[in-house]
């Protein structure tokens, strides 16, 4: 059997930060009613995350929960484990009023590194990448220039950053752009 | 004659020469020169040619505010016409070239225009060009373009880089003078986080070249210790060369950082256009000084009295050997002062006011400086260089009395704060009498979300001219900002600043006041289109009374500078003309940028390969290798059609279209749209989402479906599946996935909130193939792992199962007529399943088809398309596809718009077949012709083409068509005229012309 190819099979672009395509990821979309108890203990139960509040990212070993909108969330997980995570969640929510999907092939995930990942971000993003605003433990839907993106901080110089697969080729190279030796900001203070 | 003073010039770097050409003339100034003051230092006093009369003009400011001083800025691709001397820094090999003259700079024959300047009055466009009618285009225009324009277009792409930085801080402070520096500090002493941004490349604004004291230091100083301050404080971001353009709704602030302006080539961003979210935002503008309005104001050696200062204090360039001081207040004084310090003769200080006896004026006698009370300058002699001045009284027709040699004037109308950032969201101004100026009003502030302000002015932005008093505003606002921003509140006192009283301004807005004809003529309101005094007077007198329409009747503040000189002198002799008070005339309209900002930094990072995002399915890269002509489909690239060596397109499409009928083909269908719809009311939302019955579907089979808007128009179709009980997957057109999505989530969202119903968009999840042909099961059968067998998997239905060692999900559907599979597979294992496809359909002569193959193949079936067949304007029933319109539900979004008397018109035009008597192609999108023509004279309609191509499997013109009572005329002839003036005949037939029963696709 093949392998599973990413959209870019793992390019890497070095600017003032780099900027890596992390290859095939499991992602599984996950809707219910975020506000039952019943929910967050299916989705315990399957995951092994607890349930992240608004615009929260958790963290159990190799797998990332994080939430998305009021009645939706996102699990990162290794690629070979999104199918059974998928009909886990299925198994543990039945009964319940819920949908979970494997959506790894949709996306694509990049990890951005360096100091100034920031800032790099604050190029393309509207959202607030200040300190203090947005850090490691938060997820943030929003767009990346013209394309939807969303992405969180693993720890305070990376940013882990997912995009559709169709547009995976324009966010790469919009990014890498944003990181091109020269074009520094000084924007934000290092970190501590 | 100007030159370079020795002992001043404080921004420059004496022992740095910078060398740079104007006009290809090489010069040379210093580190830190602007090219207006190393040009000025060069002795280069007339700089270009004005828009209209083409006179010789030269500076008449320092800033941003200069209209004259216009060039053409680099070479090739760094060229950049309109580029401001006065705010253009000075670096080695910078290359200026001067605008609007030809042949030179010298000799120009458009001068001619100054000589017509009688005939050319306000409005000579409007009033020349009406008629007759045919002559604009021809006469006209022609001759416009070749006398209009300032500098030159750019003919090579732009060779710079440009991005886009989103920030956000509490207090944005624009303007980095010692206004702007102490609003920050003291912003910054709330605790919030504050950023300061200064348009030119130094910190400190007026305020050491105006001199005063500011806690016991020099202003200079004092700036040094509050950058200092400013720099060491962790919450506050300090940014040159960065002005504040533009202010919005909601704290939203432009930012034009120019990164690079001074050092082309050297790998950073020319510009960077900030988009801040600002909680509050300080204007620390500072404020612009006003010409005068008197005969030959315009003569190159004019200039005003601050630009004159600034020019030798800060770069150390004398503007004359001897000048004239005319004004109207007594900060002119400065100037005299300090010319005369500098060891330039001031040969006299023409003081419009009947009586001066304030500090300046007592210090300008000391230093033996001769003060004429009651002055006006009556003309100025010279034409490309000032000779002297003719000196008259104020109050009078402008007798002409004593001539005083000079080769400079420094003139001050008074000053104007800058209240363009304050006014582009709404704040409103009040008029000053006492100072003669309009300043922004606290109590009419533009307000955000909260409803308090969310603009304060700092300064000499808020009216505070005296050193003292604009501190201490700037200290209030400046705390204000931090405080509203949800700051602490702070004790902290301001400075304590001291400077030398000053005597009040005397209005003056003509000069003389009672100048005659002649002399208005002469007068120069707005340097850069050559708007005169007589010119707005005209404008009164031919019954222009709105400020707004004087200005576009004559073309007053509206060149490149936005009447940032001319707007106030203008209006004041507009209220004159029209005998009514200033305030009632009102100003025009401050809108964004201040200053023009680049296209490039608009455009930010889009352009090239990032000007749009392109959407690539998992086998773009294959198509890529293998002949693919690309064609756009929404933000997809798809194949049109693979190309072979030596093949037109439309050979091409014939030989995918004949192999699939023939063979087998292939076709990229990941683009399609796959929403996932889940929940136990899942079946009765799709009911409601389609005109079909959906919730009857049963599980492991496939529908056809039809959506339409709440109007009834159709807007996707698409075959739907049903997966699991509660769980089905809408297909959608490729153009329609996004837009269905959301039409979904908008109806769930808002109007069946309580319905238990999630969606869920896997387009992009996977990859979808269709194999497709009298040999597709054969070729399935090839790879192995599922049974495709007509009683395994019948016409309609789907599977889940393995082919080749890969998982998938086949729908046994057609969109051809022939048989078909359409395989969807994980996007990651996309080219894996093609690969694999590819190599088992090689015995059978399988080949890749593109989209317009798909085209042909189902016209031919009679199938529609979204987008051909429908325009937004067609119901189902017009296509006759009544077939798909369930009568036993109650309801489906469409329905009772579809019940309208006019959309169950007869007279609808309806979908038939068109088959040319010829055999030809009807040209797309044709009309069909009625006998007779309507009121216009237009030939009558009844009916138009939605799709037309060559059928190389009837080898012959097919088309379908829209036509009044279609259906009914069967076999009847019409007509369709081509463009060229021939027609085309074709018989109405029925839409399917390739095996009607569907035998082909059902085996």
């Amino acid at each position: 059997m093949s392998e599973a190819v990413s959209a870019l099979g793992g390019a890497t672009f070095e600017g003032y930060c780099i900027l890596r395509d992390a290859g095939p990821t499991g992602m599984v979309t996950i809707r219910g009613d975020l506000g039952a108890a019943a929910f967050g203990k299916a989705v315990k139960k399957a995951t092994g995350c607890a349930l992240p509040k608004q615009r929260e990212i958790v963290t159990n070993g190799g797998r990332r929960l994080a939430w998305m909108s009021p009645d939706e969330l996102l699990l990162i997980c290794d690629q070979g484990e999104a199918p059974g995570m998928a009909a886990a969640l299925a198994e543990t929510l039945k009964g319940q009023h819920a949908l979970a999907l494997d959506v790894s092939d949709a996306r694509a995930l990049f990890r951005l590194e360096g100091a100034g990942c920031r800032e790099v971000i604050a190029k393309l993003s509207p959202a607030n990448l200040a300190p203090g605003a947005f850090g490691p433990g938060e997820m943030r839907r929003t767009r990346l220039a013209q394309v939807a993106g969303a992405f969180h901080m693993p720890d305070e110089s990376s940013v882990e950053i997912v995009v559709f697969r169709s547009v995976a080729r324009y966010a790469f190279d919009l990014i890498a752009n944003a990181a091109r030796p020269g074009s520094e900001v000084g924007l934000f203070a290092p970190a501590p | 004659m100007s030159a370079r003073v020795e002992g001043y010039g404080r921004l420059i770097d004496r022992s740095k020469r910078v060398s740079f050409s104007f006009n290809g003339k090489r010069l040379r100034g210093y580190a830190g020169d602007t090219l207006a003051s190393a040009l000025l230092g060069a002795g280069q006093v007339m700089l270009g040619r004005s828009f209209k009369y083409h006179r010789p003009r030269g500076l008449v400011a320092s800033g941003a505010e200069e209209p004259n001083a216009l060039v053409g800025l680099g070479e090739g691709g760094r060229f950049e016409p309109d580029q401001r001397a006065t705010t253009t820094e000075l670096f080695d090999g910078l290359a200026a070239i001067s605008q609007n003259h030809w042949p030179s700079l010298a000799f120009d024959v458009g001068e001619v225009n100054n000589y017509l300047a009688r005939f050319l009055p306000a409005g000579f466009y409007y009033k020349t060009f009406m008629a007759p009618r045919g002559a604009w285009a021809k006469i006209f225009e022609p001759f416009v373009r070749q006398s209009a324009g300032l500098g030159r277009v750019p003919m090579e792409p732009d060779a710079d880089a440009y991005e886009y930085l989103y920030a956000h801080y509490d207090v944005v402070v624009v303007g980095g003078g010692v206004a702007g520096l102490q609003a920050a500090r003291a912003a910054a002493a709330t605790g919030v986080s504050v950023l300061v941004m200064e348009d030119a490349a130094h910190w400190g604004g007026r305020a050491p070249v105006d001199g005063g004291e500011i806690d016991g230091m020099a202003p200079g100083d004092w700036v040094k210790a509050a950058l200092d301050a400013l720099e060491a404080a962790d919450n506050v971001t300090l940014r040159l060369r960065m002005q504040g353009t533009g202010v919005y709704d909601h704290g939203y602030h432009l930012g034009y950082e120019r990164v690079a302006d001074h050092s082309p080539g050297d790998g950073r961003p020319r510009h960077r256009l900030w988009r801040i979210r600002a909680g509050r935002i300080v204007t620390a503008t500072g404020a612009l000084e006003r010409p005068l309005a008197f005969s030959g104001n315009d003569v190159p050696g004019v200039m005003l009295a601050s630009a004159m200062r600034d020019y030798l204090v800060n770069w150390g360039v004398a503007a004359g050997r001897r000048i004239v001081v005319v004004t109207n207040n007594d900060d002119a004084y400065r100037t005299a002062l300090a010319m005369k310090a500098a060891g330039r003769v001031v040969a006299a200080v023409l003081d419009a006011r009947e009586v001066v006896t304030s500090p300046l004026a007592q210090a300008a006698r000391d230093a033996g400086i001769a003060v004429m009370e009651g002055r006006a300058i009556a003309e100025v002699r010279g034409r490309a260089r000032v000779k002297s001045v003719l000196v008259t009284t104020q109050a009078g027709a402008g007798k002409a009395g004593e001539e005083i040699r000079c080769d400079a004037v420094a003139m001050s109308g008074g000053w104007s704060p800058v209240v363009h950032l304050w006014s582009h969201c709404g704040g409103k101004l009040t008029w000053d009498e006492a100072a003669a100026m309009f300043r922004p009003d606290p109590d009419r502030a533009p307000t955000g979300a909260d409803g308090a302000p969310f603009v304060l002015t700092a300064g000499a932005a808020s009216g505070a001219l005296a050193l003292d008093a604009c501190l201490a505003d700037a200290h209030a606002a400046g705390k204000a900002a931090g405080k509203g921003a949800g700051g602490k509140a702070s004790r902290k006192a301001g400075p304590k600043a001291v400077c030398e009283a000053e005597a009040p301004i005397a209005p003056v807005w003509i000069m003389p006041e009672g100048a005659g004809p002649e002399k208005r003529m002469k007068m120069w309101l707005d340097f850069q289109n050559d708007v005169k005094v007589s010119d707005v007077q005209l404008a009164a007198r031919e019954g222009y009374e709105s400020v707004e329409h004087t200005k576009r009747y004559t073309t007053l503040g509206m060149a490149t500078d936005q009447g940032k000189l001319s707007n106030i002198n203008g209006l004041a002799v507009l209220s004159q003309a029209l005998q009514q008070e200033i305030p009632a005339t009102g100003t025009t309209t401050f809108r964004p940028p201040y200053t023009p900002i680049s296209m490039g930094a608009i455009a930010g990072e889009a352009r090239g390969e990032l000007f749009q995002p392109l959407r690539r399915t998992p086998l773009h890269d294959w198509h890529d290798a293998h002949g693919a002509d690309w064609e756009p489909v929404g933000h997809w690239r798809r194949p049109y059609t693979y190309l072979r060596a030596g093949e037109s397109r439309e050979q091409a499409v014939q030989r995918e279209v004949v192999n699939t009928r023939e063979n087998v083909g292939m076709l990229d269908a990941s683009t399609l749209g796959k929403i996932v719809v889940k929940g136990p009311d899942a079946g009765r939302f799709l009911d409601m989402m389609y005109t079909n019955m959906m919730s009857t579907l049963p599980v492991g089979k496939c529908r056809y479906g039809l959506m339409c808007s709440e109007n009834g128009f159709l807007i996707d179709d698409g075959v739907v599946a049903r997966l699991d009980d509660d769980t089905w997957l809408c297909h959608t057109t490729t153009g329609g996935a996004d837009r269905i999505h959301a039409h979904m989530e908008e109806w769930l969202q808002t109007e069946w909130w309580d319905w238990k119903v999630y969606t869920a968009n896997l387009t992009e999840q996977y990859a979808q193939i269709g194999v497709v042909g009298p040999k597709a099961r054969q070729v399935l059968e090839a790879l192995g792992g599922m049974d495709v067998s007509k009683e395994a998997l019948p016409f309609m239905h789907w599977a889940e199962g393995e082919l080749g060692g890969l998982p998938v999900r086949v729908f046994r559907i057609s969109f051809s007529g022939e048989l078909s599979y359409e395989i969807a597979v994980p996007a990651s294992r996309g080219q894996a399943l093609w690969d694999a496809l590819m190599e088992a359909g090689k015995p059978h002569g399988v080949m890749p088809y593109g989209t317009e193959a798909l085209h042909v193949l189902r016209a031919e079936k009679g199938f529609i398309m979204i987008g051909d067949e429908t325009d937004g304007t067609v119901i189902p029933q017009d296509l006759g596809l009544t077939w798909a319109i369930s009568k036993k539900k109650d309801d489906y979004i469409g329905k009772r718009a579809q019940a309208r008397p006019h959309m169950a018109d007869p007279e609808r035009w309806k979908l038939v077949g068109l088959e040319t008597t010829d055999g030809s192609v009807i040209p797309d999108g044709a009309y069909i012709v009625a006998e007779g023509v309507n009121a216009n004279g237009q030939r009558n309609m009844q009916g138009r083409v939605t799709s037309s191509y060559h059928s190389p499997t009837l080898k012959r013109g097919i088309a379908m068509g829209l036509v009044l009572h279609g259906p009914d005329r069967m076999g009847e002839e019409v007509t369709i005229p081509r463009i060229d003036g021939s027609e085309i005949k074709a018989r109405i037939v029925e839409t399917c012309f390739y095996d009607k029963e569907g035998a082909k696709q059902d085996v």
